[in-house]
């Protein structure tokens, strides 16, 4: 293969899960944790795809597809609650979200 | 060209690939920093689309050209859609990234960031160092669309088959909970008013 190999692939990803981790935990707000989500979720994308081209087999691939369909049906039902939480009149703040209730 | 005059084409061609790689890779790093720091989620979900077309980038570098365009098409189309309408329409609330919460808080989430990178860095490093050098020959299909639907409706069928219930239980959940929402805040029941 030509350019980097894989090892540089993962480098990247764990620097990507490492940064989307940061917003988790850091952020308030939780449309950004949703969006570091995204970047976590992405990194472990790419470490799959680079696994797929070093076996040289299409399976990380079809792995990561799955990842895309799970993160659009975390993202609807998380912007789902979003919405309903913001129509409720209740702080976006995830630190003072701590009761539940029907 | 000059260079290939010099150099022998295999050459100038990893130069190309290894210079698309790192542009690609610092794109990818810079805008998810931004996504993480920027003030405004609006501008945030920006930095986050940058993050998914650098990403499909290093993807077609990978030889996975269905994923990528899977990439561009579904993540930074759809989903990032929905998203910047989400914060349009909820308005773009200010949250000031290192603000929030306690003093330990913060220490905590980059203690924990940094040590769960330096995880994967020592865990590549050490277990797989060695034998991640040598690359696997690939077919000429590899990453093409009929290669990906191949494996989707032969060895893969059940996973394919859940996760078009799962994303049909998520549009249901979406719904409900958006007409859950409204009932909350419409007009009155109409039997109360009678």
């Amino acid at each position: 293969m030509q350019g980097p190999d894989v090892t540089w692939y993962l480098a990247l990803s764990a620097f990507l899960f490492a940064t989307g981790t940061l917003g988790v935990l850091l952020r308030r707000s939780p449309l950004i944790v949703l969006l570091s989500l995204e970047i976590m979720l992405n990194g472990a994308n790419l470490a799959l795809i680079a696994f797929s081209r070093h076996h040289g087999e299409g399976d990380g691939q079809i792995f990561a597809l799955g990842v895309m369909a799970v993160a659009a049906a975390e993202v609807v039902v998380g912007l789902g609650l979003i919405v309903a939480m913001a129509r409720r009149r209740l702080t976006l703040d995830v630190d003072r979200l701590t009761s539940l209730r029907g | 060209m000059s260079a290939s005059l010099l150099l022998p084409a295999a050459t100038v061609g990893n130069l190309l690939v290894w210079i698309v790689w790192i542009a690609a890779a610092f794109a990818c790093l810079a805008s998810g920093a931004a996504v993480v720091s920027f003030t405004n989620p609006f501008y945030s979900a920006l930095a986050l689309i940058g993050n998914l077309g650098s990403l499909a980038v290093l993807y077609l570098l990978l030889e996975a050209e269905f994923v990528a365009a899977a990439q561009v098409l579904v993540y930074a189309g759809a989903v990032m859609v929905m998203f910047l309408f989400v914060i349009a329409y909820l308005g773009g609330q200010a949250d000031a990234p290192w603000a929030g919460g306690p003093r330990w808080q913060t220490v905590g989430a980059v203690t924990a960031a940094a040590a769960l990178l330096v995880e994967v860095i020592v865990v590549i490093g050490i277990k797989a160092g060695g034998r991640l050098s040598d690359e696997a020959a690939i077919r000429e299909s590899f990453g093409s669309p009929a290669e990906i639907g191949r494996l989707f409706l032969t060895d893969h069928l059940l996973a394919f088959e859940i996760t078009s219930i799962v994303l049909l239980v998520a549009a249901v959940g979406g719904v409900i909970l958006g007409s859950h929402a409204r009932s909350e805040t419409g007009p009155a029941a109409p039997d109360v008013q009678a």
